[in-house]
């Protein structure tokens, strides 16, 4: 079986990110990038998968500009085969990803794709639905275990007060939770081996893919500050005050 | 956050200070590319952010242990170096031949700077394994380097350097650890070595000591010493394990830093004699050790730069946290502490050191590549004479700054910088011993103004103070007053050294005991304005980066403040050492013995 990771260039997360003087977004400038971590999670099921037997081939793609290389040479130093960058200076949002990577998962005919249940930097948690649906192909979002069953996949669910366990039809789409496992740290010698396995660059215009932004961004500002706390005398006071002030009970 | 690698600076000092991009142009250097160099330090510093730096305080507090001759490292420790292994990083800069990945001594030394930073203790076991690696590439048998050298290089065993005994510590001539030939090509070895570092642990099912020792009919001194391997287990000649070696742990010691990292007592042939083979020729064994030594130092040296940067890191964190006081320029609102100007000071000093000795480190590790690897002789010897002239700085300057920065670390903190629980003072007590270690300081000095001043009568100091001068037409080109300040003051601490070296090059032979007396102050010297000779670079590739809109401007502009800082704060007293390189030794000697 075929697999497709999908890797996303993000802030690092540990920058402490800060916000454009102008209000129109996050500023990315000069600020340490790394593979959303999410996306790490799903690179590393593949490379699982395939050590385990049940993969032969693990491609991953990255859409955006130049510099996500990087990113895709971290999955290949990862264990990933080969990668494929739709190389593009745009805002990509997830309907046009979704669009690209169904553009590319039909081009290499891979029946399984597995992408981070979201991305830190803007937490949109749509891409992997939207590319199930424009593909026409099952679904698993959430998922903390996967186990190949023939043409089926058994995938553990995390959802709100449990697991749900389903079964899904290949070829899928499943996206990947925090506990699906823990990523490994790239070892030396595959950080060097990486550097000579194959990248494939392609454009949106070579896919025939339009990824005009659906979505306009206002306004982007920093959080309140927090305010400093006040002592309160009683319990009664407390409920009090979450009644009627905050307004929570 | 414990630490996180300072990668921008690393990055700029690499390609602004040490020539990263003409690394690749030399031969065995090809796949040392920017985009793979980008993607090992990334890698690098999340395996030391993630993995070691928070068994640092664990290891400080749980400490190696000693039970009935076994040793048990802190918990976490093994299992973080095996991964360590596994993941390769064990012979990142070793012979490709032996399953290394040959990296260039620039890389491996950021690498190695993350590893000292994140955990000093952990560190060191890495660290002595390459020592012994290199030991046995340089002088062992064929049949040894087949024996050993894969499973060290992939650190499924690990190697230490037997050197210490009670009564030879400097002075290695002392040594008295017997070897005698067992008749069948080995020898038996009897006798106690102390501070062996990792000298047992319980990280791998194999420990390769290396053993310096004398054989019956040694002369007497430096000249009568050999060197042995004998390894924990006896290796079969299939590569399999065979008997326990006579090898014991007798203790470890009691120590006021780098707790995690377990300091051996051994002991040689109690039940008759340990096993040990001849590495190279008979009594040649301290002429090999010094072979050795430039890395040794130098991998010191390091240390002094990764605690400064750990502590300078930990520093600013509590800086802009603790709030006290209020601005002393007026306003009622309480402030971080980082906003009071003698706050300001002492981490100005301690980012201004710490990039100072990050920048000569690296640029005196390219030239260690361009010593190897340059195709041109007269290059490679060039690059040699600077490197040997250099070592004893980086060695015995960065480690004595390193103790300064990590002292100033705990005073930012103020009483809560004594107390142990916040973890500024273990850096302050893990630095003390790197000045100490591979040589103290005086013995970093007294080989500076020996072998690298007076043996050649200071040529290669000239040398450098001629390179050094060159670079004033690239600054004179410079406008502002930062630019303008630090070639002023980098002319006069120029002039300084010089002095002062010459002063050792002429008095050498004649008033040896005066120009022993003024040899720290003069290794002082040189690092300060050694240091501030590459902040100038800096400042220099800082303006000319932001001229061409290259960069982040925030960064560059921090540098160029810090190398000004540089120059107005430490460079400044170049001068004042001179003179005490000069005049002050008389003084150092002019008491009587007996009024101490």
């Amino acid at each position: 079986m075929k697999v497709l990771v999908g890797v996303k260039r993000v802030i690092d997360a540990n920058v402490k990110a800060r916000v454009k003087s102008d209000g129109t977004g996050v500023e990315t400038a000069n600020v340490k990038m790394a593979m959303n971590p999410f996306c790490e999670i799903a690179t590393e099921q593949a490379v699982r998968m395939k050590e385990a037997g049940s993969v032969t081939e693990i491609i991953a793609a990255s859409c955006g500009p130049a510099a996500n290389v990087e990113t895709l040479r971290t999955a290949l130093a990862m264990g990933a085969d080969r990668g494929v960058h739709v190389q593009t200076d745009a805002e990509l949002q997830p309907l046009a990803i979704a669009k690209l990577l169904k553009s590319v998962a039909e081009k290499e005919q891979v029946q399984l794709v597995i992408l981070g249940k979201q991305a830190i930097d803007n937490d949109f948690n749509q891409t992997g639905q939207m590319l199930a649906a424009l593909l026409g192909w099952s679904q698993a979002t959430f998922a903390s275990a996967i186990e190949v069953a023939g043409e089926w996949l058994k995938v553990t669910r995390e959802v709100d007060g449990g697991l749900e366990h389903v079964e899904v039809k290949l070829p899928a789409v499943v996206t990947a939770d925090l506990r699906l496992n823990e990523p490994r740290y790239a070892s030396l010698p595959n950080i060097m081996k990486a550097k000579k396995k194959p990248i494939d660059t392609l454009t949106p215009d070579a896919l025939g893919v339009d990824v005009t932004p659906r979505l306009k961004t206002l306004k982007v500002s920093e959080p309140p500050a927090r305010k400093a706390g006040i002592k309160v005398e009683s319990v009664a006071q407390l409920v009090d005050k979450l009644k009627n002030e905050a307004q929570v009970i | 956050m414990s630490y996180r690698a300072p990668l921008q600076d690393m990055r700029f000092v690499m390609q602004e200070l040490a020539g990263l991009d003409r690394l690749a142009s030399l031969p065995g250097f090809g796949d040392t590319g920017g985009e793979v160099v980008d993607a090992v330090l990334d890698e690098a510093d999340r395996f030391a952010s993630d993995i070691l730096a928070p068994l640092n305080r664990i290891g400080d507090t749980e400490r190696a242990r000693w039970q009935d001759g076994v040793v048990t490292t802190p918990p976490g420790f093994r299992d973080a170096y095996l991964r360590f292994a596994e993941n390769g990083w064990n012979g990142i800069g070793c012979d490709p031949e032996y399953g290394g990945q040959g990296m260039p001594k620039l890389v491996t030394t950021a690498v190695y700077e993350m590893w000292k930073a994140a955990n000093l203790s952990f560190s060191l076991c890495p660290m002595l394994t390459s020592g012994a690696i290199e030991a046995l590439m340089l002088r062992g048998s064929d049949a040894q380097k087949q024996m050993y050298l894969h499973n060290m290089v992939s650190g499924k065993w690990t190697g230490t350097m037997n050197l210490t005994e009670s009564q030879a510590g400097s002075d290695l001539a002392a040594v008295r650890t017997r070897a005698v030939p067992a008749g069948d090509g080995s020898y038996r070895l009897t006798g106690q070595k102390i501070f062996i570092t990792y000298g047992e642990h319980d990280y791998t099912e194999n420990i390769i000591h290396l053993v310096l020792a004398r054989t019956p009919d040694a002369p007497e001194g430096v000249k009568g010493i050999s060197l042995f391997v004998a390894p924990k287990f006896l290796v079969r000649a299939d590569g399999s394990l065979g008997a326990r070696n006579d090898i014991r742990c007798l203790s470890i010691e009691h120590k006021l830093g780098i707790h995690g990292s377990p300091t051996c007592v051994l002991s040689y042939g109690e039940q008759g004699g340990a096993t040990a083979y001849l590495v190279g020729e008979e009594n040649r064994g301290l002429e090999y050790m010094f072979i050795m030594m430039n890395a040794a130092r130098f991998a010191v040296g390091l240390e002094g730069l990764a605690i400064a940067e750990r502590a300078y890191q930990k520093a600013v964190q509590y800086a802009r946290e603790r709030i006290q006081g209020t601005d002393i320029a007026g306003g009622k609102d309480k402030v971080a502490i980082v906003r009071h100007p003698d706050v300001r000071r002492m981490l100005m000093r301690m980012k201004a050191q710490t990039e100072a000795m990050r920048a000569v480190a690296y640029v005196v590790a390219s030239a260690q590549d361009a010593a190897s690897r340059h195709p041109d002789a007269g290059e490679r010897a060039r690059n040699q004479a600077f490197v040997d002239l250099m070592i004893p700085i980086v060695k015995g300057w960065s480690t004595e700054t390193g103790n300064e920065v990590a002292s100033l670390g705990v005073q930012v903190h103020g009483g809560m910088g004594f107390i142990e629980e916040t973890g500024t003072a273990q850096f302050f007590r893990d630095a003390r011993i790197t000045t100490i270690y591979e040589g103290t300081t005086a013995i970093q000095a007294n080989d500076l103004i020996g072998r690298k001043i007076g043996r050649d009568g200071g040529r290669a100091l000239a040398a450098l103070v001629q390179e050094m001068r060159a670079l004033d037409v690239d600054l004179a080109t410079l406008t502002g007053a930062d630019a303008q300040r630090m070639r002023a003051l980098l002319a006069r601490g120029v002039a300084a050294l010089e002095r002062g070296g010459r002063h050792v090059a002429e008095q050498y032979g004649k008033n040896i005991r005066a120009v022993a007396a003024g040899s720290v102050p003069l290794l002082q010297l040189m690092g300060v304005v050694c240091g501030g000779w590459q902040m100038a670079r800096a400042l220099l590739a800082a303006q000319r980066r932001l001229a061409a809109d290259g960069g982040d401007r925030g960064f560059l502009h921090a540098k160029i403040a810090t190398a000004r800082f540089y120059a107005d704060h430490v460079l400044v007293g170049a001068e004042a050492l001179a003179e005490t390189v000069i005049d002050g030794g008389d003084a150092v000697l002019a008491m009587d013995e007996a009024a101490f």
